[in-house]
């Protein structure tokens, strides 16, 4: 009987011993941490995608108490709602920045873009552009390996088997840009997702001459300066043979896509054109890579392989 | 033309190398040996053996196949190792049941919990020759004696290993001078003519398998070497201190399972170092704890827990222990 | 026990099909393209337009700067046009492209075939007629020779060391010239060592060409200074750490350039060029290539105007194979793969290889199973197999900590991977992108 009574006596007295030591340590190592970072962070997705251009959401909400304006910060998988919440705490006015989407500049499909050689490195777009212009006679396009899509961490991906190319599922992209900086030969762009997700881009990156470029893939731009000449808004500029076309300038009125001669100029997410101008013979030149895109929407987990481990990993902080 | 061109980052040609060349390679090396066991324990042998590899293919089947659902990677021949060294490390009157268990235990545990060939940490058959030892303990130390081909399976005579009669003896108080004469003479144990497990007995044919794997180049001298060099000279330098308190170094060579482990069990690719000189290391750390088992602890052989215990360290070998870089300056 | 260098290394099967073929001059073709980058350094810049009419031997692009080679018209004729043409890197880049008319040289130029041993030229002399003929190291790294023949201030060369190794499989370029060539290579190494001002040369020559070392120890009686130096049969002996560490037995820092142990390395072919641009007047505008295969018909030799598109060569040899998989520019273990023969050759072209598909193609990746093969065989003593993972996680601090910068690219790991493992694939990436970041923090 003693012997209980001593031991949960002695048990009492260490934890009570320990118990003032720990109050007394906490007390001199205490680190003030601005309650707001955490509140902040609450308000965050959580998605700890790097889109913002610092280490995790803790990162950026740590970024985003110490800054004084914010109006150069942006998170954009929550986009403005989330930083107007954001705004509110920190008590900073929030502009909502206009809502973007990752965007596929290459339509450089198996049919459109013959291939001329056959790689057999190592499965990566990096080591497959540092060693060669790649499989077509275009070496500014699509290598076709996926490393864009290993990189997504929201399996909003996917390579489209029939085309080789990537495809963006635009309800799940939150535009962190992870793909952008994956591609090493910039394909990818962050665009304004525009009214209704309506957009118009030009789908290719070949800043070669236009006899080149044409004859290594059908739907290349030859930087005939056509749509340069048509754009009623001055939102195109041709530099190096080939065309961009600014987001912010373009007024979506599709005047550039019917002119250009290669179909490199895309238009998503329009309702059809009354009337099918007859000056485009060759329709189906067009259709692979943005028809694709439209449609997946709502397709099935097309390519799920390779990313499921991604996404837990992104989770733990 | 009509194939296009291949073109892709140099080398531009292979060795021919492949991961089945070797496994089969050192399967092929552990031939002599499982040959010598059927010679010496005859249809036990064969059961066990059998068992073991059958089983073992079966559970990494199954277990890539349903629960991992992965690509099933059978034919690498690792399972055919894991199960052929299971069988050498269980004697060879072991119930089917039990092998069984060793088996799941051995590729469920040992190597699949890990993320399958190339990721276990431990030498998945060790792991499950340790959890059958420290789980059946009277079954897994029953050596039949090595009573020749017609010997059967179950019903046979058994006996202890030398290393048992040794450490019971000392333990006991007789001097060591009296009990090495019960044990078998040293040509005898170097053909295998004693108890033990199945794989293990007979040194000639194991050695035989190394000097194969050797000049095949599947594994380097580095770890047998120096697993057994450092055996030698441990037991050596406590065999000079006192005569009668410690066996000498032939006797523990060639007893247990220190061929069997410095040749085919410490030499697994994926549980060793990567460089020679991390090599060395863990093979000497192998033969200190194998010694100090044998000798001090209370298991009269210690090869097994040596080993996964340096399997262990591996990792931190691999960290600190560097390869002498071309053009280092020396300090 | 024959000397080789210190660490790892390989032996693949050697295959040197082409060993007995004599050097055979190739046609001209009617057409030459001529990259302006065919050197490690900055490319050269064009001094020729279109429809100018050149000479053989011409200067047609001039050296941009110290680490750069000038490039002269191979042929004679117009030219027809500077564009951007796939050339052997695989990329498109500028090149001077020639319509060939006659063979016309340049009149200084001596075209006989008279040994001429005696070295006239002075010291800087040499340095610099070896710059004006645009001579860069012919074992493949193109590198130019007037600069490693300039030591820098502080370091002084003890030793000239000649590559005769040729360790990679296939090739026999080097091998024939020691064999045709052999007083020009020594004269040629002769005034190499003069530039250098050392007197004593070493040519290291692999045991597997016992009849270049005996026809060159014999004829090396007759020239001072020059030691032929057999070695055991081992890849990547070629290479310049290694050849050092072989003969010489000393071992070039982590980082450091040769002369820090006092050693130059030349290539054979190097020393023959150096003899033609001193002696004869001659500017690099030919070269040895070889042309071989194991489908081909008529593995061969040839000496071959800069510029010749790929193809020619192939026919002189007997045509593309039908089993063809890959056509190498190299080695079958260094050399690079070409998407096109259309693409010329250019002064680095030691030789094309046609690989047989099923011989080249890779097989599929396995997991690593942690053989420690890839470290044993790398002869620069690093863990490739750590290094793969490491770039291809993109952790570039480990990378180069772990002296991923070291790495001489030879291949031994990729060669060697029983798990077909792409580790050199990833390791250049992660060499690449190291190297950036150095040269940033810089």
């Amino acid at each position: 009987m003693s012997i209980i009574a001593i031991t949960i006596l002695a048990l009492c007295a260490i934890g009570v011993t320990a118990a003032i030591i720990l109050y007394f340590v906490a007390q001199k190592f205490k680190v003030y941490e601005d309650p707001r970072i955490d509140e902040v962070e609450e308000a965050l997705p959580a998605a700890n995608c790097g889109g913002c251009g610092y280490p995790g959401c803790r990162g950026f909400a740590e970024a985003l108490v110490k800054a004084d304006d914010i109006s150069n910060f942006n998170c954009p998988v929550g986009g403005a709602a989330v930083m107007s919440h954001v705004g509110a705490l920190l008590g900073h006015e929030v502009k909502a920045a206009d809502p973007t989407v990752a965007v596929v500049r290459c339509n450089g499909t198996c049919e459109n873009r013959p291939r001329t050689n056959q790689y057999d490195g190592a499965t990566s777009c990096s080591i497959s552009a540092s060693l060669y212009s790649g499989e077509t006679g275009c070496q500014h396009g699509c290598l076709g390996l996926g490393e864009c899509v290993e990189a997504c961490n929201f399996d909003a991906m996917y390579m489209d088997e029939e085309t080789g190319l990537p495809v963006i599922i635009e309800d799940k992209c939150v535009s962190c840009g992870a793909c952008v900086t994956a591609c090493p030969n910039n394909i990818i762009e962050l665009r304004k997702k525009g009214p209704k997700s309506r957009r118009i881009f030009v789908s290719c990156v070949n800043k070669d001459k236009g006899a080149i470029a044409k004859k290594a893939c059908d739907v290349a731009c030859i930087g005939c300066r056509k749509c340069e000449k048509e754009c009623p808004f001055d939102a195109i500029v041709v530099e190096n043979n080939l065309a961009y076309i600014d987001y912010n300038k373009c007024k979506l009125c599709r005047k550039c896509v019917v002119v250009c001669p290669t179909n490199a100029i895309h238009e998503l997410n329009f309702p059809p054109r009354k009337e099918k101008p007859a000056a485009k013979p060759d329709a189906k030149t067009v259709k692979p890579a943005a028809a694709a895109k439209t449609e997946v929407k709502d397709a099935p987990k097309a390519e799920p392989k390779a990313n499921d481990s991604k996404e837990e990993t992104s989770d733990n902080k | 033309m009509n194939t296009k061109v291949l073109v892709a980052p140099s080398p531009h040609v292979h060795s021919g190398d492949s991961i089945q060349k070797n496994m089969y390679g050192v399967v092929f090396a552990m031939l002599p040996a499982l040959l010598f066991s059927f010679f010496y324990f005859g249809l036990g042998a064969l059961v066990v053996t059998l068992t073991a590899v059958a089983s073992c293919y079966l559970f990494e089947f199954l277990i890539q196949k349903y629960i991992l659902q992965s690509e099933v990677t059978i034919n690498d021949g690792s399972a055919l190792i894991t199960g052929i060294l299971l069988a050498f490390n269980v004697p060879s009157n072991l119930p089917i049941w039990i092998i069984i268990i060793g088996a799941l235990v051995s590729i469920g545990i040992g190597k699949m919990t890990f993320g399958g060939l190339g990721n276990n940490v431990f030498n998945p058959a060790l792991v499950g020759r340790v959890f059958l030892l420290i789980s059946f303990p009277v079954q897994m130390t029953s050596w039949p004696k090595p009573t020749g081909l017609s010997s059967g399976y179950i019903d046979v005579e058994t006996g202890a290993t030398p290393l048992a009669i040794i450490k019971e003896g000392l333990n006991s108080g007789q001097p060591l001078s009296k009990l090495m004469s019960e044990i078998p003479s040293n040509m005898d144990l170097f053909l295998g003519n004693m108890g033990g497990s199945m794989g293990e007995i007979a040194g000639a044919a194991l050695v035989l398998g190394l000097i194969y794997m050797l000049i095949r180049k599947i594994i380097t001298w580095h770890i047998p070497v120096s697993v057994i060099g450092s055996v030698a000279i441990f037991t050596g330098i406590l065999h000079m201190v006192d005569p009668e308190a410690y066996a000498g170094p032939l006797f523990h060579i060639l007893t247990g399972g220190l061929l069997l482990g410095g040749i085919f069990m410490a030499t697994d690719y994926v549980t060793s170092p990567m460089s020679n000189k991390g090599m060395i290391i863990y093979g000497i750390g192998i033969g200190v704890l194998t010694v100090v088992i044998r000798v001090f602890g209370a298991y009269p052989e210690g090869v097994s827990f040596a080993i996964l215990i340096m399997n262990a360290f591996v990792p931190l070998i691999n960290v600190y222990v560097k390869p002498k870089r071309f053009g280092e300056k020396r300090k | 026990m024959l000397k080789t260098f210190s660490i790892g290394g390989i032996h693949p099967a050697e295959n040197k099909l082409s060993a007995d073929s004599a050097i055979q001059a190739l046609p001209i073709p009617q057409m030459v393209s001529i990259p302006i980058s065919q050197h490690i350094g900055a490319p050269a810049t064009p001094v020729v337009k279109k429809n100018d009419e050149v000479k053989v031997g011409q200067l047609i692009a001039k050296s941009s700067g110290f680490v750069s080679a000038n490039i002269h018209s191979s042929v004679s004729g117009k030219v027809f046009k500077v564009d951007d043409i796939m050339d052997a890197s695989g990329f498109r880049r500028t090149s001077i492209i020639i319509k060939v008319e006659g063979d016309e040289w340049l009149e200084h130029i001596d075209r006989s075939e008279k040994l001429l041993t005696e070295i006239s030229a002075s010291k800087e002399e040499i340095i610099k007629r070896v710059g004006d003929a645009g001579i860069v190291g012919l074992g493949g790294a193109t590198f130019p020779a007037h600069v490693k023949l300039s030591v820098p201030p502080g370091k002084t060369a003890e030793v000239l060391i000649i590559n005769a190794v040729e360790c990679e499989p296939y090739l026999t370029s080097d091998h024939r010239i020691m064999l045709e060539k052999g007083d020009e290579v020594l004269v040629g190494t002769q005034i190499l060592m003069k530039a250098l001002e050392v007197n004593k040369a070493i040519i290291g020559i692999e045991n597997n060409k016992p009849d270049a070392i005996a026809h060159l120890t014999k004829l090396a009686t007759n020239y001072e200074g020059i030691e032929i130096c057999p070695l055991k049969t081992q890849y990547p002996q070629g290479g310049e750490k290694q050849l050092i560490s072989a003969t010489i037995k000393r071992e070039v820092p982590s980082g450091a350039l040769p002369i820090e142990v006092g050693a130059v390395v030349q290539n054979v072919g190097t020393a023959y060029a150096v003899y033609e641009a001193i002696q004869k007047n001659k500017p690099l505008i030919e070269r040895v290539a070889t042309i071989t295969g194991k489908s081909l018909k008529n593995p061969s030799n040839w000496m071959f105007r800069i510029g010749t598109p790929v193809k020619d060569i192939i026919e002189a040899a007997g045509g593309m194979p039908e089993d063809t998989g890959k056509i190498v520019g190299g080695g079958p273990m260094m050399g690079k793969a070409l998407s096109s023969v259309d693409v010329p050759l250019t002064k680095g072209s030691s030789g094309l290889l046609l690989l047989p598909r099923e011989e080249t193609a890779r097989k599929a990746t396995k997991a690593c199973i942690r053989c420690g093969k890839c470290v044993s065989v790398c002869p620069m003593g690093l863990e490739p197999y750590l290094l793969m993972v490491c770039a291809d996680q993109k952790n570039y601090e480990r990378l180069e900590k772990d002296a991923v910068m070291d790495c001489i690219e030879c291949g031994s790991c990729s060669y060697t991977c029983p798990a077909h493992r792409p580790l050199l694939d990833y390791i250049r990436l992660g060499k690449g992108k190291v190297g950036q970041i150095m040269r940033a923090r810089k």
